[in-house]
C-alpha cells in the first residue's frame, strides 16, 4: 500500500526534479572534495555550506506550499516548526562538545555553568543520541502542530484568523526561548558545535555530507509531497482551498484532512530546520521570529504556490538574490527590495513564476484559456 | 459519529415513517428570526417543490438540514429516528443528504472528472484517500454520471472554465455521485436558457425515479414541468401547501406574491 | 546602609555651607560659653555640653558638632577656648567654630584636641537628629523625620516629643508620631505604650511599616505585644493586597490604553473594512517620527514651543500618517479587496519598505523624542504613585475613541463607511463614490495609527523597529474584541491590559505575555470571532 502510494507519484516530471535535486546533491561536495582549490571546477566550502543552507530554506518554503499553496492555509509561523527542529539538533551537537566546552564541565553545556546550574535538565536527557535527536525533530514539531491543529481546524478557525494565530504561536516561542530559564540557551542560543555523529563538523567532507543530506531530505520532502498531491487526499485538499464548505457536505471531514497535512507539514519543517544547524553552526530564539516565517511564505509566492517546483525556485532565488545583494554596497537597501517583492509578486504574479511559466505550456489550444481561473485565495473567500 | 438516539425525542409517530422531518424549527440572526416554527414531511421516494418570496427562509431551511446551521428551537429527524441537530456537515452528507448550493459551487481548479470523482460515494477518511487506488466501478460510475449531465466530452476541462448551467449541472452530477436518499436542491435552474431549464425539470423527474429530492425555486414554470406537491415559505413558515394549482389559488398566496 | 550614612553627611555638609554663611554675628556671640563648654575634661562634662549646645536649637550648632565628631575641635590650653583648627605649615591655623572667623593660629603645644568617644559620637548624632528636627526648612525637617522613622532609636523618644510639640506642619507631625511610635517599640517602654505605638503604625500601614511590625513581632516573647503586632501585620498585609490590586488595574489600565492607543486604527482598517493592514505598525512608527521632527525644529527654532509639541505634532502625525495610509490604499490595497491572504503579504512587503525608508532616512537608532513638562513627572494617590505621561496616554486613548465613535456614528462619512462595508454594490449603487470612500476609511485608520505614535514616542523607544512591537498585540486585540466592533477594540484592549499585569507579578513579565498570548490562541479557536461578535451573513462571507 505504501508502497504503491509512493511509486505511483514517480511520473516523468518528479523523476527528472528528484535526479536534479540529488545529482546536484552528489556532485558538488564532489567537486569541492576532489578538485583543487585552482581547478575551475572548484567549489569552496563556503560555497557549499551556502548552498545547503539554501537546500533546507528550500525544504521549508515546500513546507509551507504544502499547507498554503494546496490547502488554503496560510501558516506565518512554519518559522516556529525551523526552529524547533533546529534546536532538536542543536541540543544533539551541544551534548557533543563533552569538556571541550569554555568551562570544560563534562555533563553540562557552557551556558549552564554559566548560569550556575547544578544539574542537567530533565529534558535534555537522550540527546547525547543521534537517533533520540532525530526523533525529536519529528516529533515535536509534528506534536506541536498537531495539538494547534487540532484546537484550530475543530473550531473552524479559518483565513487571516488562522494566519494571525500562527504568527501568534512563533511569536510566544520567540519570547519563551529567550528566556534564560527555559534551559535552552536563552539569547545567544545553542552554537560552539564541535562534531556531528563524530566527524568534524568543519571538515570540508562532513560539509559535503551534510549538503547531500540536505539535498536528499529536499528530493524526500518533494517526493512525499508529489505522493500526497497525486493522490485522491491530495484532491480532497485542494477542493477544500478551493470551496472549503462544499468539500464538507460531500461528507469529507475538512479538520482531519487539514490536520493531517498540517502536521506532516511540520514535520518536514522540523527536518529542514535541524538540517540548517549543523551547517550555520548557530541556532538561536531569533529564528523563531515572525520575520522569518513571514519571509518563507514570499518564497513561495515567488516561486509559485500550488506547485511543488515553485518553492523550491522561490527559494533558492530569493535567497540568491539576498546573498548577492547584500555581500555589495548596497546591502542597506536590501529591505527595500524584499518589500518590494512581497507588493509586486502579489499584485503582478500572484501565480509566482513557476505557475505563471507552467500555465503557458499547459494551455491547450482547443480549450477556452485557463487565465479566468481565480486565484487560489480568492477562491477560499468565495466559497465560504 | 453517530449521536445515540434518544427516542422520547421523536414526538410524532409521524416521524418514524417519513424520511425528513422538521417540527417547529426556528432559527434567528442577532434578532432576527429567519425561521420560525417551520414544519415540513417528506416522504421517502417524494419530490417536493419548495417555492416563496425572496428571504422567505427557503436556504435557510436547507442550512438546518444539512448541519450548517444549528436551530434555536425544533426537531429535525431523518429517516425516522436520526437526529440531524446533533452531527455535524459531514457526517449528515454520509447519511445520504446531498446539496446544491444557490449559487452553485464546485470546485474550480478540478477537472471536471474530478469534481464528480471527490463527489463519488465511498471513502471519507484521510488516511483511506491518501493510500485510494480509483477502481474500474468507480470510473465506469463517473462515466455514466458524466453521461447524465452530458459534460462527457468536458471531462478534463477545468470546473472554473464551465459556463454557469454547466456548473449547475455539474453540481447536479456531484449530487448524484454521492448516492444520496434525499436531494436537496436549491434553485437549479436560475440563470439557464429555457431550453436548459426545461431539461433540467427533466433531469430532476429522472432522478426523482429512485430518491427524494426537495427542490426550491422561483421560476413557476419550471415548478409547473416538475408537477410535484408545493409547498409555500413565508416569513419563516410554511404559507400553504397543496398542488400548485391549489397553492395558486390560495388568497393568503396571492397576497403574499402580489401584495409586495 | 552606607549609602545612607555618606547621603547624611553630604547632607550636614551643605547644612554647614550655607549656615556658615547665613548665621549673624550677634547670635553667633551667644553660643560662645556654650561651645567653649565643649573644652571641659571629662566625657560626661563632653555629653552635658553637646546637649547643652543642642537645646540651643540653633541651626548653627549643626556644623560644630560636626566638627567634633569627626575630631576637628581643639581646645587652647591657654585660656580653654575652643577652636577648629586645620594644620598649617608651622602648627595650626584656628577658626572660631561658631562663626568661622580666623582666630590667628597656634603650634600644636599650645592646643588639644577634643577626644570624642562613642557615647560623645551617639550624643552627637541624637542632637544633630534633633537640630534637623528643628531646622526651620520644611523640606529638611521632613527628611530628618522620615530617617527618624526609619531608626525608631528608643534614645530620641523625649527628643521627638518636643520636636512634635513644637512642629506645626501636619505631615511632618503624623512622620514624627509614627517615629516615636517605632521608637517606643524598641524600647523597654511598659507593654500598653507599646500597643499604643503598635496601633499608630497599623492606622499607618504600607511596607516599611510592615517590615518594623514583623521586627518586633519576631523578637518580643509571647504576649499582649506580640499578638497586637501579629494582628496589625495581617491588618496590613491585607490592605496592601488590596493597593497591590489597585497598583495591578493602574498598571494594566495603563497598558491596556497603550494597546488601544495601537489597536484602534487596526480596528478601523480590519475590524471595518477587513483589510489586513500589516504596515499598520508603521503608520504608529511615522507619527512618533513625525513627533521627533517636530521637537527637532522647535528645539532649534522656537524652544519655548516646546510644552505644545505634542498637540502641534498630533494633527501633522494624522496627516502623515493618513496619506501615507491612503497612498498604499490606492496603490497597493485596491487591487486586491476580496483577497485577505494577498493584502497580508504585500502590506508585510509595504511595511518591510517604510521601515528601512525611516532607517535610511533618521539612522538605525532610537531617536530622541522629550516629554513636555505636563507629560513629565508623577502624583501620588493613596499609595499609589501615576505618572503624568502614563495618566495623559489614558485619557488621550479614550478621547481618540470617542472621537472615532463620532466619527462614524454621526458623519455622513462613517455612514457612507458603514454602507460600503456591508453592502459594496448596493452602496455603490445608491451613489456612493465606493473607491473614495475605501480610500478616506483606510487613510483614516492609518492617521489614527498616527496619533497613536504620537502618543507611544512618550513612553517607548522612537527607532525603526517600534512599529513591529505593537502589530502582534494589535490583531490580538482586535481579533480578541471582536472584528468589526469598536466597542470589543476597547473592552479587549483593556481586559487583555489588565490580565497581563495580574499575571505578571506571578508569572514574570514575558510568561505573563506568553500566557496571554496562548489564552487568545485559545479564546480564538472557542469563539472564533472574537468577544464581541457579528453575526451573519456579511462576516462569513
Ligand atoms: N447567516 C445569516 N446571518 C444573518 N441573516 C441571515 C443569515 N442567513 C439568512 N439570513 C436572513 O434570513 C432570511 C432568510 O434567508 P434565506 O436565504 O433563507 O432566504 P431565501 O428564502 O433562500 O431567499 P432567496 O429566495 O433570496 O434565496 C433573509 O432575510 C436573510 O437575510
Ligand atoms: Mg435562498
Amino acid at each position: 500500500m505504501l508502497t504503491s502510494f509512493i511509486l505511483r507519484a514517480l511520473d516523468r516530471r518528479t523523476s527528472i526534479v528528484l535526479l536534479v535535486i540529488l545529482g546536484i546533491g552528489i556532485l558538488l561536495p564532489v567537486l569541492n572534495l576532489a578538485t583543487d582549490p585552482s581547478s575551475p571546477f572548484h567549489v569552496p566550502t563556503y560555497v557549499l555550506t551556502l548552498l545547503g543552507k539554501y537546500l533546507t530554506y528550500a525544504l521549508l518554503a515546500l513546507s509551507v506550499d504544502l499547507v498554503w499553496g494546496f490547502c488554503g492555509i496560510l501558516s506565518l509561523g512554519h518559522g516556529a516548526f525551523f526552529a524547533l527542529g533546529g534546536y532538536g539538533m542543536g541540543m544533539y551537537l551541544m551534548r557533543q562538545i563533552g569538556d571541550r566546552g569554555t568551562y570544560g564541565n563534562p555533563i553540562l553545556p557552557d551556558f549552564m555553568v554559566f548560569l550556575n546550574w547544578k544539574e542537567l535538565p530533565w529534558f535534555w536527557t537522550g540527546f547525547d543520541h543521534f537517533w533520540f535527536a532525530a526523533i525529536i525533530v519529528l516529533l515535536v514539531p509534528g506534536l506541536l502542530a498537531f495539538v494547534f491543529g487540532w484546537f484550530a481546524f475543530r473550531s473552524r478557525v479559518t483565513g487571516v484568523y488562522l494566519s494571525i494565530i500562527t504568527q501568534a504561536m512563533t511569536y510566544a516561542l520567540l519570547l519563551a526561548f529567550f528566556r534564560n530559564d527555559m534551559g535552552f540557551g536563552g539569547n545567544n542560543g545553542l552554537t560552539d558545535f564541535k562534531d556531528i555523529l563524530g566527524f568534524d563538523i568543519q571538515a570540508d567532507a562532513t560539509r559535503g555530507a551534510l549538503f547531500f543530506a540536505s539535498a536528499l531530505a529536499l528530493a524526500a520532502g518533494f517526493w512525499i509531497c508529489r505522493a500526497v498531491i497525486a493522490s485522491k487526499f491530495g484532491k480532497v485538499l485542494v477542493a477544500v482551498r478551493d470551496a472549503e464548505s462544499r468539500t464538507r457536505f460531500i461528507g469529507y471531514r475538512v479538520e482531519g484532512y487539514k490536520l493531517v497535512v498540517w502536521t506532516l507539514s511540520a514535520m518536514m519543517a522540523g527536518v529542514a530546520g535541524a538540517l540548517y544547524v549543523p551547517q550555520v553552526g548557530i541556532i538561536n530564539p531569533g529564528e523563531f521570529a515572525p520575520a522569518n516565517s513571514i519571509e518563507a511564505v514570499i518564497w513561495v509566492a515567488v516561486g509559485g504556490r500550488g506547485t511543488l517546483i515553485g518553492p523550491i525556485v522561490g527559494a533558492l532565488l530569493v535567497n540568491f538574490g539576498k546573498t548577492w545583494f547584500t555581500s555589495g554596497m548596497m546591502a542597506e537597501y536590501w529591505l527595500f527590495v524584499l518589500g518590494s517583492l512581497f507588493v509586486l509578486v502579489t499584485l503582478f504574479l500572484p501565480k509566482g513564476v513557476v505557475g505563471t511559466l507552467m500555465a503557458k505550456k499547459d494551455r491547450k489550444p482547443a480549450e477556452k484559456p485557463i487565465e479566468d481561473v481565480v486565484a487560489p485565495g480568492a477562491a477560499v473567500q468565495a466559497a465560504e | 459519529m453517530n449521536t445515540p438516539i434518544d427516542s422520547t425525542k421523536v414526538a410524532h409517530a409521524k416521524a418514524k415513517d417519513s424520511l425528513l422531518y422538521l417540527d417547529g424549527v426556528s432559527v434567528s440572526f442577532d434578532g432576527f428570526k429567519a425561521l420560525r416554527g417551520l414544519s415540513l414531511v417528506i416522504e421517502p421516494g417524494e419530490m417536493r417543490a419548495i417555492i416563496g418570496p425572496n428571504g422567505a427562509g427557503k436556504t435557510t431551511m436547507m442550512d438546518v438540514i444539512t448541519g450548517k446551521t444549528k436551530p434555536d428551537s425544533g426537531d429535525v429527524y431523518f429517516a425516522g429516528d436520526t437526529d440531524l441537530t446533533r452531527m455535524d456537515e459531514a457526517s449528515i452528507a454520509s447519511l445520504g443528504i446531498g446539496r446544491k448550493f444557490q449559487k452553485p459551487t464546485v470546485f474550480e481548479s478540478h477537472t471536471v472528472w474530478d469534481n464528480i470523482d471527490l463527489a463519488l460515494a465511498g471513502v471519507r477518511k484521510p488516511f483511506a484517500t491518501l493510500f485510494h487506488r480509483t477502481t474500474k466501478a468507480e470510473i465506469a460510475r463517473v462515466e455514466e454520471i458524466l453521461e447524465t449531465i452530458r459534460l462527457t466530452d468536458k471531462r478534463d476541462w477545468l470546473a472554473a472554465n464551465l459556463s454557469h448551467g454547466q456548473k449547475q449541472w455539474l453540481e447536479i452530477g456531484m449530487l448524484l455521485a454521492q448516492e444520496p436518499k434525499l436531494l436537496l436542491v436549491d434553485e437549479p435552474a436560475a440563470g439557464m436558457t429555457d431550453a436548459e431549464t426545461a431539461e433540467t425539470a427533466i433531469l430532476l423527474k429522472e432522478i426523482a425515479k429512485t430518491k427524494s429530492v426537495v427542490v426550491v425555486e422561483h421560476d413557476m414554470t419550471f415548478v409547473r414541468d416538475l408537477d410535484v406537491k408545493v409547498t409555500v415559505l413565508h416569513e419563516g413558515s410554511v404559507l400553504s401547501e397543496g398542488s400548485l394549482d391549489v397553492v395558486s389559488a390560495d388568497p393568503k398566496v396571492i397576497e403574499v406574491y402580489l401584495g409586495r | 546602609m552606607v549609602d545612607m550614612i555618606s547621603r547624611f553627611k553630604t547632607l550636614l555638609a551643605t547644612l554647614a555651607l550655607v549656615v556658615l554663611a547665613a548665621i549673624p554675628a550677634a547670635h553667633a556671640d551667644d553660643l560662645k560659653p556654650l561651645v567653649d563648654g565643649l573644652g571641659k575634661s571629662g566625657y560626661a562634662a563632653l555629653r552635658q555640653a553637646v546637649g547643652a549646645l543642642a537645646a540651643t536649637g540653633d541651626p548653627a550648632v549643626a556644623p560644630i558638632l560636626q566638627s567634633l565628631s569627626t575630631g576637628d575641635l581643639y581646645v587652647r590650653k591657654s585660656d580653654r577656648a575652643v577652636f577648629a583648627a586645620t594644620k598649617a605649615e608651622d602648627g595650626f591655623k584656628l577658626t572660631d567654630p561658631a562663626t568661622g572667623t580666623d582666630a590667628g593660629t597656634a603650634t600644636s603645644g599650645e592646643i588639644d584636641k577634643i577626644k570624642v568617644n562613642n557615647a560623645v559620637r551617639e550624643a552627637v548624632t541624637t542632637a544633630l537628629g534633633s537640630l534637623t528636627l528643628m531646622s526651620p526648612d520644611i523640606a529638611k525637617r521632613r527628611l530628618a523625620a522620615a530617617d527618624m522613622f526609619r531608626n525608631g532609636d528608643p534614645a530620641q523618644i523625649s527628643l521627638l516629643d518636643q520636636a512634635i510639640a513644637k512642629e506645626s506642619d501636619a505631615g511632618i507631625a503624623a512622620t514624627l508620631q509614627l517615629a516615636r511610635a517605632a521608637a517606643v517599640l524598641k524600647s523597654d517602654q511598659p507593654d500598653a505604650d507599646k500597643i499604643a505605638a503598635i496601633h499608630v503604625l497599623q492606622t499607618k500601614g504600607g511596607r516599611d511599616v510592615l517590615g518594623q511590625l514583623t521586627a518586633i513581632e519576631a523578637s518580643s516573647a509571647d504576649g499582649a505585644v506580640k499578638t497586637a503586632a501579629a494582628d496589625a501585620l495581617t491588618s496590613i498585609r491585607g490592605t496592601l493586597k488590596l493597593w497591590d490590586g489597585a497598583q495591578n488595574i493602574l498598571y494594566g489600565v495603563s497598558l491596556g490604553s497603550v494597546l488601544l492607543l495601537a489597536a484602534i486604527g487596526l480596528a478601523i482598517t480590519f475590524g471595518v473594512m477587513g483589510v489586513i493592514n500589516m504596515a499598520h505598525g508603521e503608520m504608529v512608527m511615522l507619527g512618533a517620527y513625525t513627533t521627533f521632527v517636530v521637537q527637532e525644529l522647535i528645539r532649534n527654532n522656537a524652544p519655548w514651543l516646546f510644552d505644545w509639541s505634542l498637540a502641534i505634532a498630533l494633527p501633522l502625525a494624522f496627516l502623515v500618517a493618513g496619506l501615507v495610509g491612503v497612498l498604499i490604499e490606492r496603490m497597493v490595497i485596491r487591487y486586491l479587496y476580496g483577497r485577505p491572504l494577498e493584502t497580508l503579504l504585500a502590506t508585510w512587503g509595504v511595511s518591510l519598505i517604510l521601515q528601512q525608508a525611516i532607517r535610511t532616512w533618521f539612522g538605525p537608532n532610537n531617536r530622541e523624542v522629550g516629554n513636555p513638562s505636563w507629560m513629565s513627572g508623577a502624583f501620588e494617590l493613596g499609595n499609589l504613585t501615576i505618572t503624568y505621561n502614563r495618566m495623559w496616554i489614558v485619557v488621550f486613548s479614550l478621547v481618540v475613541f470617542a472621537a472615532l465613535m463620532l466619527v462614524l456614528k454621526r458623519t455622513s462619512f462613517g455612514l457612507q463607511t458603514r454602507a460600503v462595508t456591508q453592502n459594496r454594490p448596493m452602496a455603490s449603487s445608491m451613489g456612493i463614490r465606493t473607491p473614495w470612500v475605501d480610500a478616506l476609511t483606510f487613510g483614516l485608520g492609518s492617521g489614527i495609527a498616527g496619533i497613536a505614535g504620537v502618543a507611544l514616542s512618550q513612553i517607548d523607544n522612537v527607532s525603526p523597529n517600534l512599529g513591529q512591537g505593537y502589530i502582534i498585540d494589535s490583531f490580538m486585540v482586535v481579533v480578541f474584541g471582536g472584528v468589526g466592533n469598536l466597542w470589543g477594540t476597547l473592552v479587549g484592549a483593556f481586559t487583555l491590559g489588565i490580565a497581563n499585569k495580574f499575571l505578571e507579578p506571578y508569572a514574570g513579565a514575558v510568561l505573563g505575555k506568553i500566557l496571554v498570548l496562548v489564552f487568545i490562541i485559545l479564546f480564538i479557536q472557542k469563539r472564533p470571532r472574537g468577544l464581541f461578535a457579528l453575526k451573519g451573513r456579511a462576516v462569513e462571507a
